[in-house]
């Protein structure tokens, strides 16, 4: 009997550990640098509220945070829907101006991973900027370290908040760099394809509520214009004879 | 008993890794896909939104109403003439199997678009004429997909069938969303150096 008590006591240490090795997992850092940091080319620059009940509309399966917005929305109870949520948002520039409309839709990934870090959603963004055109942009977002450092934190908490600064590049994919893929749809958008990032900023969260304070910021690069295409080829070194 | 306790613990390890490795973490509900073959190749498949329950949201720049209630439709001088609307999204079997934006911009680049997402799939995004080619008939094409959309091409065909004048439901019409999409043909030659 005494070894089957220390069997059970060994293996749920044993799995106390494998959680805690993930839960603290080095390799697992969260990562701040946009992959379009670098980018030379033109970008548009978006900034989005990322609290519920900032967005035009929220909804969700209406049973976990954040709460829909506003209360009578449509909820997604289906059984095929349940791990999606949609939000309606107004983007606004750099400048803090509004510029457009754009619907945003993710959902739970079937590729999430827990042994490598990744909480993975996809999710897809549909940008109407009036008087310029449209454009989607469609990416593999990793929340792991959204979990981790915000949700779980506030969750430990006593008060079930978490407060804080908290800033992370949410997308990973499906490009090989960590980026999102854009596709121009119509206006002076049509015919692009080009790439997109998504990263939240967060400084409050509660677990009756999901995010307090958080906004979210986009980045879409645009396609060369001829003359700084030209100007690349310029400064291209001639190459040598029989290469 | 301090062999079994440390056994206990490799054991313990393995049997946490190993769950986490075979069992998914993300498990999503499926319905079979409903699609016909079309006769030259490719599958035909078609989605409907019931205009009365199915509306999420919708909103249209310088209109008064807007859906849900409560919804503050904002009064920027930009979104004018634009409208917004979000939809569940059902199969030929009327089960919700996704969720689908609409967007209309008018001006000189009218537009119609549509991005149907359906999470267990992927999602789509079809690009439709502003103007109507017949009674609430437009017909576009399919501009980029993913996972299960992302090699396809087509054609995507939107329909507004009306309520029936015997039908005494709440219902306000149905939207109809059919596409018709195959993957692109690959010619491939045998690998080099393969005899035929």
């Amino acid at each position: 009997m005494k070894y089957a008590i220390s069997l059970i006591l060994g293996m749920l240490t044993g799995a106390t550990l494998f959680i805690l090795l993930l839960y603290f997992n080095p390799f697992a850092s969260p990562s701040s640098i946009s992959p379009l940091a670098m980018s030379r080319g033109q970008v548009l620059n978006f900034s989005f509220p990322a609290v519920s009940r900032e967005t035009l509309a929220f909804t969700n399966d209406g049973e976990s945070v954040p709460l829909p917005h506003p209360e009578k929305v449509l909820q997604l109870w289906e059984r095929t829907v349940k791990e999606t949520s949609a939000a309606i948002v107004i983007l606004a520039d750099s400048r803090g101006e509004p510029v457009g409309i754009a619907v945003k839709f993710q959902s739970d990934s079937e590729d999430t991973h827990i042994l490598n870090a990744q909480y993975l959603v996809n999710s897809v963004w549909h940008i109407h900027l009036p008087g310029r055109g449209t454009m989607l942009l469609d990416q593999v977002e990793n929340h792991w370290s959204y979990m981790r450092d915000i949700v779980i934190q506030a969750h430990k908490s006593s008060g079930d908040n978490w407060r804080g600064n908290w800033t992370e590049v949410m997308t990973v994919g499906p490009n090989a760099i960590g980026t999102g893929r854009v596709t121009g749809g119509s206006g002076e958008f049509a015919g692009m394809e080009q790439e997109g990032v998504e990263s939240l900023f967060a400084t409050a969260y509660s677990v009756a509520a999901g995010p307090v304070a958080m906004f979210g910021n986009l980045v879409i690069t645009l396609p060369d214009t001829d003359e700084e295409l030209e100007e690349e080829e310029e400064e291209k070194p001639e190459s040598e004879p029989g290469e | 008993m301090f062999k079994t306790f440390s056994f206990g613990i490799v054991l313990g390890i393995l049997v946490a890794g190993a769950l986490l490795l075979f069992r998914p973490v993300v498990d999503l509900e499926r319905e079979f896909s409903m699609g016909k073959p079309r006769q030259n190749g490719g599958v035909i498949e078609e989605y409907y939104v019931d205009l009365a329950t199915d509306r999420v949201l919708a909103g249209i720049g310088g209109a008064g109403s807007s859906v849900p209630p409560g919804l503050v439709w904002p009064d920027y001088d930009f979104l004018a003439g634009t409208q917004t609307e979000v939809f569940k999204l059902r199969n030929a079997a009327d089960t919700v199997i996704g969720i689908a934006s609409r967007m209309v911009g008018g001006g000189d680049n009218a537009f119609v678009e549509w991005v149907v997402h359906i999470p267990a799939r992927g999602t789509f995004y079809a690009l439709l004429p502003y103007n109507a080619s017949g009674p609430g008939i437009r017909a576009g094409t399919l501009r980029a997909g993913t996972r299960e959309f992302s090699t396809l091409t087509g054609s995507v065909t939107e329909r507004y069938i009306a309520k029936a004048a015997s039908d005494n439901s709440d219902a306000a019409g149905r939207l109809e969303l059919v596409t018709s999409l195959v993957s692109p043909f690959v010619a491939e030659g045998p690998p080099e150096g393969e005899d035929e």
